[in-house]
């Protein structure tokens, strides 16, 4: 699904310290020192109690399928029919993602089925967090 | 307090829609304004308030000839008309204007004059969201569903009942695009864009435009159009991301919305005759009478399909046919005022006998905003 095309992010200041850790296969969360609220996307705030005592947290990497569609029109970079995904990670926080390793069909994308986290590089600094079925 | 302080007196959508590729997008809305202007007698001279999204009300006002008092950009998407009309009734009881106008163009199908949609790669939706493949609504507003099939056991089926009963109405309205009836065996075997959505699940693009005059209650009596009053209005936005809306099975915006109108208007569901709920794709509505408080969690999709909401039904809704049958250009949130204002008025193509009250529920983006207007037309 690498193929050449597909749009990529431009990192802000906010955000570099999650792309980052993409390149380095880490997925960054963030968590409040206040009210404890791991949150995600990034923003230098808890979005929850606006304390600005947060710090980055290492995410497990495992996570559920929350929900998805599978596009059968085609865009840059992917070849239809492809899932569009939303997973849930095991700390909290959602986000969108595709899944790789996984016949893109609704028999084989079972809602809550367990994910864990692969990294997909994309160019020299940007590295897509990408989900696949989790092993074992 | 109630907002029947205020009141509708001039209602018009574009002279056509459909395919419009004779006027750019900034000439539909000039068209739908001066068909509202004629439809109550009024002059640009007379308008002292503009309000609009897609284009700007500084480029309106211009363009029209008005000198506003007050300006209103508030551009959210669908729903931003609704929120205009909200704004435009608490301007309009503060004293900042006395005659507004409100419009709405969008070259959706022929794409004169309407730059491209884009999503800059900064943003949080360009960092998060766009780099996995989404293209537009039909990829990212149907997102959730499959969770909320899941959530309440409700049926691909179910969810094409919503397009076949709006076929139905559309079916009584000259000026809808699509008006040949449809079965749910046609819906799910129209083809697949993005699994679970088919094509006939999805709204229509195409061009046209709509406009809205408001003023007090007091002066409306003056006009030659039947006023329509506005009773309660209520606005909320939840997040530019799909991927985070609180809960997938509902609309956060949906719920701070609607029951901020039913408190301000002081109705019940029972009060209800009439009901628009913003259909840009097939699960809306369903959404939409969960969230507004009409129905239990879980039981709307099964409420559509036993032909609840269908013509001769207990609570008719989207009786144009809807941004599934009758138009979408994009923001489609101001041909569901017009169809409640024409209801009203009592003078819609599927007119709903003795109807008193209508609700107005719009959705802005992919669930990130919403606005909903309750309408009467009994003198306050």
């Amino acid at each position: 699904m690498a193929t050449p095309g597909r749009a990529l992010p431009q990192p802000t200041p906010e955000t570099q310290h999650f792309w980052d850790g993409t390149k380095a296969n880490e997925l960054l969360l963030q968590r409040c020192g206040d009210c404890s609220k791991v949150y995600f996307p990034p923003r230098p705030f808890c979005p929850v109690c606006a304390s600005r005592n947060v710090s980055v947290t290492k995410a497990s990497g495992k996570a559920t399928l929350y929900s998805y569609v599978i596009h059968h029109r085609p865009v840059p970079g992917f070849t239809p029919p492809y899932a569009i995904a939303v997973v849930e990670l095991a700390e909290g926080p959602r986000m969108m993602t595709n899944i790789v390793d996984c016949p893109q069909t609704p028999e084989a994308l079972v809602l809550d089925m367990k994910l864990e986290v692969t990294f997909e590089p994309q160019s020299d600094t940007i590295t897509l967090p990408l989900f696949r079925p989790a092993k074992g | 307090m109630p907002h029947n302080t205020v009141a509708v007196v001039g209602a018009a959508e574009t002279t056509r829609l459909g395919v419009i590729p004779e006027l750019s997008q900034i000439g539909l809305h000039a068209d739908a304004a001066l068909n509202a202007m004629a439809d109550c007698g009024l002059k640009p001279k007379d308008i002292d308030g503009i309000a609009t999204a897609g284009e700007t009300p500084v480029q309106l006002a211009h363009y029209l000839g008005i000198t506003p008092t007050w300006i209103d950009g508030t551009s959210v998407g669908g729903c931003s008309f609704m929120i205009h009309v909200r704004h435009a009734a608490a301007a309009i009881e503060a004293g900042l204007a006395k005659t507004i106008l409100v419009t709405h163009g969008e070259s959706g199908k022929s794409r004169v004059g309407n730059p491209p949609r884009t999503v800059h790669p900064q943003s949080l939706n360009g960092q998060f969201e766009q780099p996995f493949g989404p293209m537009g609504p039909p990829s990212m507003f149907t997102i959730p569903v499959l969770r909320y099939m899941k959530t309440y056991g409700v049926t691909e089926e179910q969810i094409a009942q919503v397009c076949v009963v709006q076929r139905e109405w559309a079916a009584k309205n000259p000026r809808a695009t699509f008006r040949n009836p449809i079965t749910t065996e046609d819906v799910l075997n129209s083809r697949m864009i993005a699994y679970p959505f088919r094509l006939l699940m999805c709204c229509l693009v195409t061009d046209g435009g709509g406009a809205l005059i408001l003023t007090s209650a007091d002066r409306a009596k003056d006009f030659p159009t039947k006023p329509v009053y506005i009773l309660g209005t209520g606005e909320s936005a939840e997040t530019p991301m799909v991927s985070q809306m609180e809960d997938f099975t509902s609309s956060r915006a949906f719920r701070v919305a609607g029951p901020t109108a039913f408190k301000e208007a002081g109705i019940t569901h029972k009060d209800v005759d009439h009901l628009m709920i913003y259909d840009a794709f097939a699960h809306l509505p369903i959404y939409g009478l969960e969230d507004l408080g009409f129905l239990p969690r879980g039981e709307a999709a099964a409420f559509i399909a036993a032909r609840n909401t269908a013509p001769g039904g207990s609570l008719p809704l989207n009786t144009n046919g809807g941004g599934l049958s009758y138009m979408h250009s994009g923001m489609y949130g101001m041909y569901a005022l017009q169809e409640s204002v024409r209801q009203m008025r009592g003078v819609a193509p599927a007119q709903i006998p003795d109807a008193k009250i209508s609700v107005c529920h719009g959705v802005g983006g992919m669930f990130a905003a919403s606005g909903t207007i309750i309408f009467s037309n009994q003198v306050p």
